[in-house]
């Protein structure tokens, strides 16, 4: 007899087919965000605060409500739409210049004030969409198109830790880093997002996930080159594992 | 019901807008508005309503346009400089049609300026409030009970065409204090009747397949589209004009003027009357859509000359009369900018000129 063991989630888009990049991870979170709401039961409230470069393609795969904030602004959109419709469950998905660049002021406020909503933080270490210009969270070392010669401490900075950041704050309730390159991270990727969900439906508060991903197109590098890349150095920075859980 | 009070325009603009529905605010401290984020602050929770004191001026504007993307009624309030940073929620607002309505109580400009009241942001609000050419509805109010008038009835505008509204006052309507009758309060039925119609957009979370989506932009051929129907709105807007003529059955000067300066030329135009002086004056009250017509179909063979009045330097509206007026009509200006009041006396004097020159 046969049995079920998979079925695609509801929450992507019926025949959707992933237009990302070869070796690109957002794909896989989307489907992970779909998968915790459906879970939770709560594909029927979710919302997707969506930022600007490759997190706005979201657009062409998830079947629930959505919004593009302007660059960086996701967490103040989503700030006003929580805040008018507290039943709903709402993410804000965002790449690392959105979050740590553009949108640190509104990144740090909303985390500040604890806004009961949930973060999907998608960092690796790059602009995508705009073709591979410097970050805030690009290693030392590591060259972009507009960090031609790599990034070098005394012009650029450091590489910004928004987790370690976010953990100096009172208010956030959970914080955790993860990945998607192993089934085990990928799953682990997934509990972490359901649980943010979670305490978003118990009220307890602001929730982020960030998840350290690859971008073979970018950093210039064929996908398992980059899957080594993306252990060896970007997981030496910024190591994955639980920050803060107040739930 | 509606009530006569004593109240501070800035206040007024607020309870106004409370009574309208008004349920959210953000907002960011400038001067000289400050009293309505304070007013909000205290106001908002006794009616179940939100207010959240923003990080800046650009994640306030966003936060209003998240807040107006799921139904509710949603307004923001600045001055001049932090205006220029609502610029990306005002143009994101426009692009994805969502109901936003925002205050600026205008001060002397450009860059920082001066806190004190001023004229100096016609252009902004009425040609480019952000990028990409889009149009709104800018109402101007020129006493406080005009402010209270205006910010109610901005949200009925905002909510009929889904399209931002900005009501353009200036430091000294939103300082000074008048009795005002303030509207009903709309009830909560009311309220959420509106919000329903809304519903099946708002972002609020629907059931898989029937998805509801907020872009402010498209892919493809798409936004050309969404750009064609808005221009067709905005060639809509003839019934949206509003424009007070003032005494000009008989005039052969007119004033153009609008807000806080108009109401000063109202009181020179009464004094010059009782020496006979014919003058009147056309005050558009929406300064967008703007009353074109009323000063094309002014008559060189009556109109001996027209004098724009302005608190800005250089002069901003006189270009939208300019555009239409017969050029056979002399024009002049009147203008005090940088937080320097407009008085009677330089009106007046400004008339008594005009006078000299083409009577």
């Amino acid at each position: 007899m046969e049995k079920k063991v998979y079925s695609r989630t509801n929450g992507l888009l019926p025949g959707a087919v992933s237009g990302f990049c070869p070796g690109c991870m957002h794909g896989t979170v989307h489907k992970l965000i779909g998968e915790a709401a459906e879970e939770l039961g709560q594909l029927d409230h979710l919302v997707r605060v969506e930022g600007v470069g490759c997190c706005g393609l979201g657009q062409f795969y998830v079947s629930h409500d959505e919004t593009i904030a302007a660059h960086g602004r996701a967490c103040a959109v989503a700030t006003g739409i929580k805040r008018s419709s507290p039943e709903s469950l709402i993410y804000t998905y965002q790449g690392d210049g959105d979050l740590a660049a553009i949108g640190l002021a509104e990144t740090m406020s909303a985390a500040n004030r604890g806004e009961n909503f949930t973060v999907i933080f998608v960092n690796n270490g790059i602009y995508g969409m705009t073709g591979g210009q410097m970050a805030p969270t690009t290693l030392l070392g590591m060259k972009s198109t507009t960090s031609p010669g790599g990034r070098v401490a005394e012009e650029h900075g450091y590489p910004m830790h928004m987790c370690e950041i976010l953990d100096t704050l009172t208010a956030p309730v959970y914080l955790e880093r993860t990945s998607c390159d192993t089934p085990q991270h990928v799953i682990a990727t997934r509990n972490a997002i359901k649980k943010a969900f979670k305490y978003q439906l118990e009220g307890k508060g602001f929730s982020m996930v960030e998840i350290v991903t690859s971008c073979p197109t970018n950093w210039g590098m064929n996908t398992l080159d980059s899957l080594d890349f993306l252990r060896d150095k970007m997981f030496a920075e910024y190591p994955l594992g639980l920050i803060r859980d107040n739930g | 019901m509606a009530e006569r009070v004593f109240m501070k325009g800035t206040e007024a603009i607020a309870e106004a807008a409370v009574r309208a529905g008004c349920r959210f605010f953000a907002g960011y401290p400038i001067t000289p508005q400050n009293e309505i984020p304070e007013y909000m602050s205290r106001r908002l929770p006794e009616v179940g309503g939100q207010f959240v004191q923003g990080e800046s001026e650009v994640a306030s504007v966003n936060m209003l346009f998240g807040a107006a993307s799921t139904g509710i009624r949603a307004m923001s309030s600045s001055s001049s400089t932090g205006i220029s940073l609502y610029s990306e929620g005002v143009s994101f607002s426009a692009s994805a049609r969502v109901p936003i309505v925002y205050v600026n109580v205008g001060r002397g400009g450009p860059g920082i300026g001066a806190i004190q009241p001023a004229q100096q942001d016609y252009n902004q609000a009425t040609k480019a409030s952000g990028n990409g050419g889009f149009r709104m509805i800018v109402l101007a109010p020129s006493s406080v009970q005009e402010c209270v008038d205006m910010v109610y009835e901005a949200f009925d505008l905002a909510a009929k065409y889904e399209n931002p509204v900005l009501v353009l006052t200036d430091g000294v309507v939103g300082t000074m204090m008048e009795p005002v009758i303030l509207p009903e309060m709309k009830t909560d039925e009311e309220l959420a009747s509106l919000r329903k119609k809304f519903e099946h957009r708002a972002i609020i979370g629907h059931p898989v397949g029937k998805q509801a989506v907020c872009r402010a932009g498209l892919m493809g051929s798409g936004q050309e589209n969404v750009n064609i129907k808005a221009a067709a709105m905005y060639d809509d807007w003839d019934c949206e004009i509003r424009v007070e003529e003032y005494m000009m059955d008989d005039a052969e000067l007119v004033i153009a003027s609008y807000g806080i300066s108009a109401r000063i030329c109202k009181a020179v135009i009464n004094k010059l009357r009782k020496e006979g002086i014919k003058i009147g004056m056309i005050r558009p009250e929406r300064i967008s859509p703007f009353p074109y017509d009323t000063f094309a179909k002014l008559d060189p063979k009556k109109i001996k000359g027209l004098l724009d009045v302005e608190m800005s330097i250089p002069a901003q509206m006189i270009w939208d009369v300019k555009h239409v007026l017969n050029k056979d009509i002399p024009v002049r200006e009147c203008l005090r900018s940088g937080g320097q009041l407009m008085t009677n006396n330089q009106v007046e004097n400004a008339v008594r000129d005009l006078i000299k020159e083409v009577l």
